[in-house]
């Protein structure tokens, strides 16, 4: 063997090494970080946990029901205000936008996203607390929404525009107007792309913290309504976190954990429901 | 023949009738057809008989294809693509109609099947949810997928999905479905180059049972197809209509030399 095949095998043998490892240590974070929660707050998850309110400071046995439901009720006032947004939107670019117009909107769609979220928090405190004179849900559900929004938006477009051209001009063909082929033959078969986007973006901003911060505060108790304040996973882990309790920390660990859970089953979930698609549509 | 002298013809009875004899079921003057700035079709003239099958030849690229298209101004979801010229359908001017009417009476089949991602049923019936025809969806349906002939076979699997089919059962069942609104005139663009030679007979005998009910216009790249199955022929050349005449005269004596050029292989 030459000189150039021991050096050729050499450099093959050392980039396979080094991104096998990268993907390791990746992988391993993960493992690591799960392996963590699992440890130290898996001993909270009880009954307790999850249907009990918060104990007064020193007390045990208390839970976190109301920061489930609390975060549960963001993400549907999120959810409520956000996913349409996004989901009209981005079937507008896909389908009738002009070059220009659909260049700038998706610019400013990837800027969005890209804005820190503790200034999605002070916007939203600045438009929606500050008039009330105090955090509330609807404030959080604000800020989270507008989070979604551009997820939700380019998800949309991107599977909106894989939908191939034969089937909206199947569509056309029997004399179906444009925004019948839209609403009946297009969304309905980039549904799937669509609803995992959705998903994901939910499963993204359910864990978002500093807005909420400045927004839906805390609230030991539940929240009625949806213009008090509200506690949420996030924010709980945070306040628990740095107390000083020892029984506040193991229950923010589980607090973690949960979130971690619901973050994990709703990606896996998208992923499933995505491949289904595939499978059905691929038959041929 | 001046088209705009000829007297009106009868509105033709659901997907049957000739117009009265004289006026051809479709009729194109001077068809011009730019893609922008470049220029497809130059001058296009022709005339489609009621109840015929007339087929459209000539070398890729050749505007067979785009000119098919004007006939259903499909070509309008293209940008900057523009028909000039006179193409009527018994004598309405197509340019003009309302294009969701003018497609439920002009229908047709892509080259490529491309059924809905839906079931067998809801694939048929969509034409005719769409148009607002509610009658019998279900006596409907069966009676398209009789008509192209596929019936017999998915009868049993109408709620299953359409994907689940083979290349040629798709795409009868998208003849199915573009016959499901009783159209005039079909449309064929290619119908059986993606599909193997028994799926492509199928098709083939089906076109002569539904030329009584139907005018059916086929774009081919396989001349001895165009031989078999059609009344008139076409000869596209670079966006010319080279000659068109019966299929036997121009595959047997062609007027033309490039007809001829091309029918003996000469280039292809």
């Amino acid at each position: 063997m030459s000189f150039r095949d021991v050096w050729r095998k050499s450099v093959n043998i050392v980039m396979f090494s080094l991104t096998g490892l990268a993907t390791l240590f990746t992988v391993g974070v993960l493992f690591f970080i799960l392996g963590y929660l699992i440890w130290y707050g898996g001993s909270s998850i009880n009954w307790n946990f999850f249907t009990k309110l918060p104990a007064p400071v020193g007390e045990s046995g208390g839970g976190m029901a109301n920061a489930i439901v609390g975060s549960g009720k963001l993400l549907l006032l999120a959810a409520v205000i956000g996913v349409p947004t996004g989901l009209l939107g981005g079937i507008y670019l896909a389908e009738f936008g002009g070059q220009t117009f659909s260049f700038l909107v998706r610019y400013t769609a990837d800027l969005l996203n890209g804005v820190p979220s503790i200034v999605m928090g002070i916007f939203a405190y600045a438009v929606v607390v500050l008039p009330m004179h105090h955090g509330s849900a609807f404030a959080g559900g604000l800020a989270l929404a507008v989070m979604l929004v551009p997820i939700v938006l380019r998800a949309t477009e991107q599977f909106m525009r894989a939908v191939p051209v034969s089937l909206r001009e199947g569509a056309l063909a029997l004399g179906a107007s444009k925004w019948k082929t839209v609403a009946t033959v297009v969304v309905p078969a980039g549904f799937r792309g669509i609803a995992t986007g959705i998903l994901l973006s939910l499963a993204r901003v359910a864990g978002e913290t500093a807005p909420l911060l400045f927004t839906a505060g805390g609230n030991q108790f539940w929240a009625r309504g949806w213009d008090q304040p509200i506690a949420s996973l996030p924010v709980m882990i945070y306040t628990y976190a740095l107390s000083a309790y020892e029984d506040w920390h193991r229950q923010a660990w589980a607090a973690g954990l949960v979130l971690l859970a619901f973050v994990l089953i709703v990606t896996t979930g998208s992923r499933i429901i995505l491949s289904l698609g595939f499978q059905s549509s691929r038959s041929q | 023949m001046d088209a705009s002298s000829t007297p009106q013809a009868q509105p033709a009875a659901r997907g049957e009738a000739a117009p009265a004899p004289g006026i051809p079921k479709l009729l194109a003057r001077n068809v011009d057809f730019y893609y922008g700035a470049k220029k497809a079709l130059h001058g296009v003239s022709l005339d489609v008989p009621a109840n015929k099958i007339t087929a459209l030849i000539g070398p890729s690229g050749c505007g067979k294809s785009t000119f098919l298209r004007t006939l259903n101004r499909m070509y309008e979801t293209v940008p900057h693509a523009r028909a000039e010229g006179d193409v009527r359908l018994d004598g309405e001017d197509i340019l003009t109609m309302d294009v969701t009417a003018l497609r439920r009476r002009v229908g047709m089949a892509f080259q490529r099947p491309n059924p809905f991602p839906k079931s067998i049923f809801d694939n048929i019936a969509y034409g005719l949810r769409v148009n607002g025809m509610h009658g019998n969806l279900k006596e409907a349906v069966e009676a398209s997928l009789r008509r192209a002939a596929v019936w017999d076979e998915v009868k049993d699997s109408l709620h299953k999905s359409a994907y689940a089919l083979s290349g040629g059962q798709q795409q009868r069942l998208c003849i199915a479905r573009a016959l499901a609104v009783n159209p005039e005139v079909l449309l064929l663009d290619e119908p059986c180059s993606a599909l193997d030679p028994i799926a492509t007979a199928k098709i083939e005998e089906l076109l002569f049972v539904l030329k009584d009910s139907c005018t059916i216009v086929i774009v081919t790249h396989n001349m001895q197809q165009a031989a078999r199955v059609s009344d008139q022929t076409g000869f596209f050349l670079l966006g010319k209509l080279i000659e068109v005449n019966d299929t036997r005269t121009i595959f047997k004596k062609p007027a033309r030399q490039e007809t001829e050029d091309y029918i003996t292989g000469r280039f292809g």
